[in-house]
């Protein structure tokens, strides 16, 4: 009997390696969430009288929407009451420099490979404003960007030192009413980056900003607004990991991005955060509402997303083509084992002219895990020739999987051309033997293979980013194959 | 000089309920070239396949030992490390995967079975543009996906790039002319010969004599209804090709 029989073992789950709490006392307001709550957030971050009405007005509304339930996805019903909606790293003061950053949290990223105070040495290649929990801890570069005009720093600061420019942005892309954790968002960010490239400048940096959930029972609800104004440039990185924990972790985050004439925008994120156990025990809840309008004519947008982690996932970034001639990309891996749920896809919004959009998203799924693409290509009544690319391709690993694709379209204008193509394809026996029997190992096989599959969308990624999520993707199939 | 590489013993083996090798003896010694001739349908992939651990393949009798290890205890993958190259009949495709990442990978696996420092891409590159000229293979094939788009010709000439990187001591090459012209028989069997040092032993396995016109071997088995009906030497595959394989059949 041949005992290398392929066949799936579910034991990944087990080896988060980001799974561990950082001791540090946090400054947290009680469980639950009522108008005073939102009261005590806005009053903790000093914020001005007009954001707090737009936090009360979004609870207010809140409160009337309901939960979506068309998600492809399974889970026992949120609490809402029972989470902590603020919590912060207690500080003396802001820090000017890393060396007054608790050491603690420059120890956390240190265990996550971000090597801040290495950066800061090895000068200028990335920028990273770093969130811990809800607060921002350390901003660097900030100066070198602000040389040229570019504002890269919390939403918070942003509040206090540009509110014309949060005023004028905030929620117009995703209005407080768009959906309920959108809503929820709204009426309860604690904080999140601010990034606006000024006319005519093409960001020298990749700004990227590493997100960690921590604090127990903190829901994690980010707030990242980005503006590229007429004819500027900007590449932006998110990647994530979070601790591990038994309790499920909500977070509901909002990205708005505004693209102005001839301006473009390249939103690249690497999602890892814990996936819960082998059986679905833990992980985070992630429904997060990603969205970019280019508002001005030849504007362009991309997303690119590594999504690895997660137990639910729900995310849907979307491209408003306003703007004629404007183009949007959206590039997706998805990759879900165990009992990992993912429903995730695209919106592509045609209003202008000739306006472009492409989808390319690669789904795998492993062990017991559930994932489905959802995708909305839309062409209004006004938007002459504009065309549509998509490709979803999925592929499932093991017998007990699932992948599902849901693609609407909806086409108001003859002119317009949109094209689809899908394929569902297993991992074969042939090839996975083929490797085998070059001496390949088969876990090394299969991330070979997979990695092969998603190439398209790897090559949309940044350098540093496209290793860090071959690494990911190697990791999260962990235990796949027998 | 006959150190023994393969032994293989009354070996039984079954697909899905159905034997297809009954009672299967042979040793290849080393630096020996074994041909294994046989009609359709006696069992000659399933021979290789039990060889080299192909899940799906039942093995309910007999032994087969490699280099005096049981080999029925290995994973295909460690079978390859010790030395088995599988020089496929149907190379399969991998969308998206250079062939020269997929390459790298299986040279450092052998190689770190065997202790020896892993190359990194420079050396690799090197060594595989080197091996790569030898047989009429350009950089831009090593640069596309493996087997993807590939002629059937070239499928084989990557097999066989293949087998001279990886360095086996014994490979088995299942139907190795299937789909090929003369001109890219030759260089495939060139590959082949060059790879013949007195030490790597094969075992070629074929329904036709004319591979072995181009690779010589030293021994010729003619394989039907699941086992060895009759050896001999080179002269036993033009006899074959003469009285045709029912003659040999009938004599068991």
């Amino acid at each position: 009997m041949n005992k290398s029989q392929p066949q799936i073992i579910d034991e990944s789950g087990d080896k988060y390696k980001y799974g561990f709490v950082t001791e540090i006392a946090a400054d947290t307001a009680p469980k639950g969430l009522n108008a005073d709550i939102i009261r005590f957030i806005s009053a903790k971050k000093n914020e001005p009288e007009w954001l707090l009405e737009f936090r009360l007005k979004a609870f207010e509304f809140w409160q009337k929407m309901k939960e979506p339930k068309w998600a492809n996805l399974e889970y026992p019903p949120i609490d809402y009451q029972d989470l902590y909606y603020y919590s912060a790293p207690r500080q003396k003061a802001a820090p000017k420099s890393l060396d007054e950053v608790d050491p603690e949290l420059l120890d956390t990223y240190a265990k996550l490979g971000i090597p801040l105070k290495e950066q800061e040495v090895l000068a200028g290649v990335v920028a990273v404003d770093a969130v811990f929990d809800s607060v921002s801890v350390a901003t660097t570069y900030r100066q070198k960007l602000a040389e040229q005009g570019i504002i890269f720093c919390s939403i918070s600061e942003a509040v206090r030192d540009h509110p014309d420019l949060v005023k004028k942005y905030l929620g117009s892309v995703v209005p407080y009413t768009d959906n309920y954790f959108a809503c929820l968002n709204s009426a309860v960010f604690t904080d999140g980056s601010f990034v606006y490239i000024p006319k005519g400048i093409r960001c020298p940096m990749e700004l990227s900003t590493y997100f960690r959930i921590n604090a127990k029972n903190t829901g994690q609800f980010e707030r990242t607004l980005i503006i590229a104004d007429d004819e500027s440039y900007v590449s932006y990185l998110e990647g994530c990991t979070a601790p591990q924990r038994d309790e499920n972790q909500l977070h509901a985050a909002i990205v708005e991005i505004v693209v102005l004439k001839n301006a473009e925008v390249k939103y690249s994120t690497v999602q890892n955060w814990y996936p819960g156990d082998k059986d679905g025990k833990g992980g985070v809840y992630n429904f997060v509402t990603k969205r970019a309008a280019c508002r001005g004519d030849n504007a362009k947008i991309s997303w690119t997303q590594v999504e690895t982690g997660s137990a639910i996932t729900w995310k849907y970034p979307s491209c408003v083509l306003q703007g004629n001639n404007s183009v949007g990309e959206f590039y997706s891996v998805a990759i879900t084992n165990n009992r990992q749920q993912a429903d995730t896809g695209t919106k592509m919004i045609h209003i202008g002219k000739n306006t472009r959009s492409k989808i390319i998203s690669k789904g795998i799924s492993a062990g017991f895990s559930n994932q489905t693409y959802r995708g909305l290509v839309r062409v209004a009544p006004g938007a002459s020739c504009a065309r549509n690319y998509s490709q979803c391709d999925s592929l499932l690993i093991g017998r007990n999987c699932g992948s599902h694709t849901v693609p609407y379209i909806e086409n108001r204008n003859k002119s317009a051309r949109i094209e689809h193509e899908a394929t569902t394809s297993k991992i074969s026996d042939e090839q996975l033997f083929y490797c085998l029997q070059r001496g390949i190992a088969p876990e090394e096989a299969v991330s070979l293979i997979v990695n092969g599959f998603c190439k398209e969308v790897m090559q949309q990624l940044p350098m540093e980013f496209a290793i860090e999520a071959a690494k990911l993707i190697n990791i999260s199939l962990e235990g796949s194959v027998g | 000089m006959s150190t023994p590489l393969l032994e293989i013993e009354d070996l039984q083996a079954r697909v899905c309920d159905r034997e297809i090798i009954k009672g299967f003896n042979l040793t290849i010694n080393e630096g020996e070239v074994h041909a294994v001739m046989g009609p359709n349908g006696a069992g000659k992939s399933t021979l290789s396949n039990v060889i080299c651990g192909k899940p799906g393949y039942e093995v309910t009798g007999g032994s087969i030992r490699f280099k005096g290890k049981n080999l029925l205890a290995l994973s295909p993958e460690e079978r390859a490390r010790e030395g088995i190259f599988l020089c496929m009949q149907y190379p399969v495709e991998i969308p998206g995967v250079p062939t020269a990442t997929f390459l790298k990978h299986a040279v450092n696996a052998i190689r770190k079975h065997h202790e020896l420092p892993e190359l990194d891409t420079m050396e690799f590159v090197k060594m595989l543009r080197e091996e790569g000229k030898k047989l009429g293979i350009d950089n831009e094939m090593i640069k596309r996906p493996v087997n993807v788009g590939f002629s059937g010709g070239e499928k084989k000439r990557l097999e066989t790039l293949q087998m001279s990187i990886l360095k086996p001591a014994l490979s088995i090459l299942d139907e190795a002319d299937s789909g090929l012209d003369i001109d890219a028989l030759k260089v495939v069997a060139d590959g082949v010969n060059a790879l013949r040092d007195g030490h790597r032993s094969m075992l070629v396995i074929t329904h036709y004599q004319r591979l072995l016109n181009y690779i010589v071997p030293d021994f010729v088995h003619i394989f039907a209804d699941g086992h060895i009906v009759k050896s001999g030497d080179k002269n036993l595959a033009l006899e074959l090709e003469e009285k045709g394989y029912a003659e040999f059949v009938k004599e068991k």
